[in-house]
């Protein structure tokens, strides 16, 4: 079942077409990736799908349903949650009380303070921060911040969850742990869209990648066929002679 | 949840309260024992409008960080309507609607404006008391050819039970919203609005309602304030003052504690009752530039001043106490 | 009453440029510096009570040549309170949105301290002087002379600020620094310098426009704040921040201004504040404005 699919997306900063043109769609319980050059419009394409940014052209449909014009908090509640790739956590807050933030307000009916608190928890413990919650989240490192951020948004509980780039900064370990992590929020049911830079965690989790480059879908595959793919492979070393000279 | 506090220390601060509470409202009846004759009931009413004001600032200009410059337009409101309505109601119907109409006015300027950036919020409310005050001035002097209006007074005793209740009113409902679901949210919009609002926030029905709800007791005690002082008139009545005075208040007391406003309020409430004998010309001045002081170097205020106080005093009795038990183990 | 329109509506151009002068400043200081200056009021105040002082005083300078001493010393206020007020509340501040809160407080202290200032030595009368105060006639309307000189006057320097905005590199610094702070960094810019700067600029065209209207206008220590609420509906009418929108909002805010002064001068400020409604329901970001 198509969980989440767009037609003809596009968005315009002035004369610059951040997103052109882009049809796209994720199924049920996949995990599928979205990889691209700098600026080639991923995270725009998240903010038109979680509504942080309006857009008039093309259709975004979320479990059949539109999105177009609805409000960031809309959407939360209808099962899509995010990351954000400049992590958005409530940096003053405890670790504990940003996560249930998500899990009071994250869906569409009322829940009590003590169901709340205990989802909240195993959110915590899911990540493995069970240990800092009543530390500020501005003490953290940034691998924990980006757990915090990502246990707050499971605490929605999501259907569907945007992660926006991961595993930016993140040593090595670090990155094998949220590449773990990533596989087991799948087995609990939750289908994942993820931007990644990182091509190790992209081959290695995803079941099929989406190529953005200057808005436009370039390419779209198994990881086997997207390495293989000339133009991707043009697009990055490209980028890398470019970085290079 | 702080388990490890015995009963006794937790029921200390609410018994406190308590206490304080009990030896204010029964004031009036001692006063004249101590030197506070009725006719010195004034202060304490002022310094109680002031708490108010400064509170409900701080309820929702203190957590979001949207700055508001609205309290003089909403005090004065409160003014007017006891002025307009003082012979037409009882006075408790009067407070209430001036509460009341101060909430509506919050909610239409919050609806207008809480959808955007929260500098369109500040701008607006800056102007709003020169808006209003003009708006009554020119229909008092055109509709209704007067320019200021008289008000048949309630008694000492009464502006300070009514001001007091207003006072321990406004405490509650924020102590209380800071607990509740929406104090949480208020808390979330002023960590990360955008990270608020896709956790299933409605940042702007929850800022309107909060600075709503803020106005209520605005407009109260502005209403309470007029029955005291007995002559209104637009110039006087919406005065920017009166919104500086709380701003001042709530950032010297400290931002990020309850207790913050309620401290910098009598301060500087009595500060200008005194001021004003001798340096009339200069306290708004010394003032201003007390703002801006503690703006800059005062973040948490007072309040916040106060746990790195104590935890310099704990660092201090700390070292000597491991020194001398070090000494002791020497001797030993 | 149709006969009236022209003289209106000239009247409006001649308040809208020294509005659009005003605007500039504050566009300049929010746009660059990023601080809103609610007390850019005070600023006008105390450049038309410079001139005041110059012209009234014992050399009886002319209030075109007290351009050249309200302009520095305003420019000089600006600058020092930017790079001590307003650059401790950068550093400090923890994010931008922070800043901006901050800094819209502490220009909410400066109102109360420099008015009182003012207050403290001028002694709180209004006053007024009277110059260049023939009509002028011609099409069937007629004008102070005054005005039309401080009209002239206020067009000249938005169009030279203008000029230097896009042309020298210290405007085109500006920019950088409006645009990308950190990437301006980057290239080399003094950030800090350039801020103040900026900051600086802003307060010097308020120095100008308070010249100017010390001209035509009786003044007073509380002038300022109809100003500063004035200039920020032709902010918000043109774009917050955008230079360009403070002269297309300024005329186009003195015009109305003019229309509702000539029926019902007192309710100058809800008609602004009507035009300011409208706006923040339709269309926030104004005429030039970015969404």
């Amino acid at each position: 079942m198509r969980i989440l699919e767009g037609q003809g997306v596009t968005k315009n900063f002035g004369g610059l077409a951040a997103v052109s043109n882009v049809d796209f769609h994720v199924d049920q319980g996949e995990i599928v990736g979205l990889i691209g050059p700098n600026g080639a419009g991923k995270t725009t394409l998240f903010n038109l799908i979680s509504a942080a940014l309006p857009f008039k052209s093309g259709e975004i449909r979320f479990k059949g349903k539109k999105l177009n014009n609805l409000k960031p908090h809309q959407i939360c509640k209808m099962g899509v949650a995010r990351t954000f790739q400049e992590i958005k956590v409530f940096a003053n807050m405890p670790v504990f009380q940003n996560v249930i933030v998500g899990a009071f307000f994250g869906k569409p009916t009322r829940i009590s303070g003590a169901d709340a608190a205990s989802e909240a928890s195993q959110a915590l413990e899911f990540v493995e921060l069970s240990e800092m919650r009543a530390v500020p989240v501005k003490d953290l490192t940034l691998v924990n911040q980006k757990r915090v951020e990502v246990a707050r948004a499971l605490a929605t509980k999501p259907e569907l969850l945007l992660l926006d780039e991961l595993m930016a900064g993140l040593n090595i370990t670090e990155i094998s742990e949220a590449m773990e992590l990533v596989k087991r929020i799948r087995d609990k049911g939750i289908t994942i869209f993820m931007v990644e830079h990182v091509m190790k965690a992209i081959m290695g989790i995803c079941e099929r990648i989406m190529v953005l480059h200057h808005g436009e879908k370039i390419a779209e595959g198994t990881p086997e066929e997207i390495a293989a793919n000339k133009t991707v492979i043009e697009i990055y070393l490209g980028e890398e002679a470019h970085a290079g000279s | 949840m702080d388990i490890t506090k015995s009963t006794p220390r937790k029921l200390l601060v609410p018994g406190l309260l308590l206490l304080i509470l009990i030896a204010l409202a029964t004031l009036p009846l001692y006063g004249p024992l101590i030197g506070v004759q009725v006719y010195r009931l004034f202060l304490p009413t002022v310094c109680f409008m002031y708490i108010a004001l400064a509170v409900s600032w701080a309820m929702f200009s203190g957590s979001t960080g949207y700055m508001s410059l609205a309290p003089a337009a909403f005090l004065g409101v409160g003014m007017y309507t006891m002025a307009l309505l003082r012979e037409v109601l009882p006075l408790g119907v009067i407070i209430i609607a001036a509460g009341l109409l101060s909430f509506l006015i919050a909610l239409l300027v919050g609806l207008v404006t809480l959808r955007l950036k929260g500098i369109y919020f500040a701008i607006f409310t800056f102007g709003l008391v020169v808006l209003i005050g003009q708006l009554v001035l020119y229909y008092e002097i055109h509709v209704n050819a007067i320019r200021g209006r008289d008000i048949a007074p309630t008694s000492p005793e009464n502006g300070y039970y009514i001001m007091l209740g207003i006072a321990v009113a406004t405490l509650l409902t924020a102590y209380f919203i800071r607990r509740s679901r929406l104090g949480l949210a208020m808390q979330s919009i002023g960590g990360n609005e955008e990270a608020a609002a896709h956790m299933g926030i409605n940042t702007t029905m929850v800022k309107v309602i909060t600075f709503a709800i803020s106005a209520i007791f605005m407009g109260a005690a502005g209403a309470t304030l007029a029955a005291r002082i007995v002559f209104v008139d637009p110039t006087m009545a919406f005065n920017l003052n009166y919104s500086f005075m709380p701003v001042l208040m709530a950032i010297f007391g400290g931002l990020g504690q309850l207790y913050g406003p309620v401290i910098g309020a009598p301060i500087f409430a009595l500060l200008q009752y005194w001021l004003s004998a001798n340096f009339a010309r200069y306290y708004s001045l010394i003032f201003g530039i007390i703002l801006i002081i503690a703006i800059v170097y005062m973040p948490g205020g007072l309040a916040g001043l106060l746990p790195k106080l104590r935890n310099r005093l704990e660092g201090v009795i700390t070292k000597l106490w491991k020194g001398g038990k070090a000494e002791q183990r020497a001797n030993t | 009453m149709i006969e009236q329109i022209p003289q209106i509506l000239i009247s409006g151009l001649l308040s809208g440029g020294i509005l659009a002068l005003i605007a500039l400043g504050m566009n300049i200081q929010y746009g660059v510096g990023k601080v809103f200056n609610i007390a850019h009021g005070e600023f006008i105040m105390l450049g038309a009570f410079i001139t005041y002082v110059l012209y009234t005083g014992a050399y009886g300078i002319s209030p075109i040549i007290t351009l050249a001493v309200s302009g520095p010393i305003l420019f000089l206020l600006g600058f020092v309170l930017y790079r001590t007020l307003f650059t401790s509340l950068r550093t400090r501040a923890p994010t931008p949105a922070v800043f901006e809160g901050n800094s819209l407080l502490a220009a909410f202290g400066l109102i109360f301290v420099i008015q009182n200032i003012a207050l403290l030595i001028w002694g709180g009368r209004t006053r007024l002087y009277l110059w260049l105060n023939s009509p002028v006639y011609f099409g069937g309307m007629v004008f102070r002379a005054n005005r039309l000189v401080a009209l002239g006057l206020a067009v000249a320097i938005c169009v030279a600020f203008y000029i230097f905005m896009k042309r020298s590199r210290l405007g085109k610094a500006f920019r950088a620094a409006a645009q990308d702070p950190a990437a301006a960094g980057l290239m080399g810019i003094n950030i800090t310098l350039v801020l103040a700067l900026c900051f600086g600029f802003g307060a010097m065209l308020a120095g100008f426009a308070g010249s100017l209207v010390s001209m035509y206008s009786s003044i007073s220590e509380v002038m300022g704040l109809n100003f500063a609420i004035g200039a920020i509906v032709v902010m918000v009418l043109g774009g917050l921040g955008s230079i360009p929108g403070s002269f297309i909002g300024g005329f186009i805010t003195g015009i109305l201004g003019s229309l509702v002064s000539f029926y019902a001068a007192p309710l100058l400020a809800p008609a602004y504040y009507g035009l300011f409604l409208i706006l923040l329901l339709v269309r926030p970001q104004g005429l030039l404005g970015k969404r």
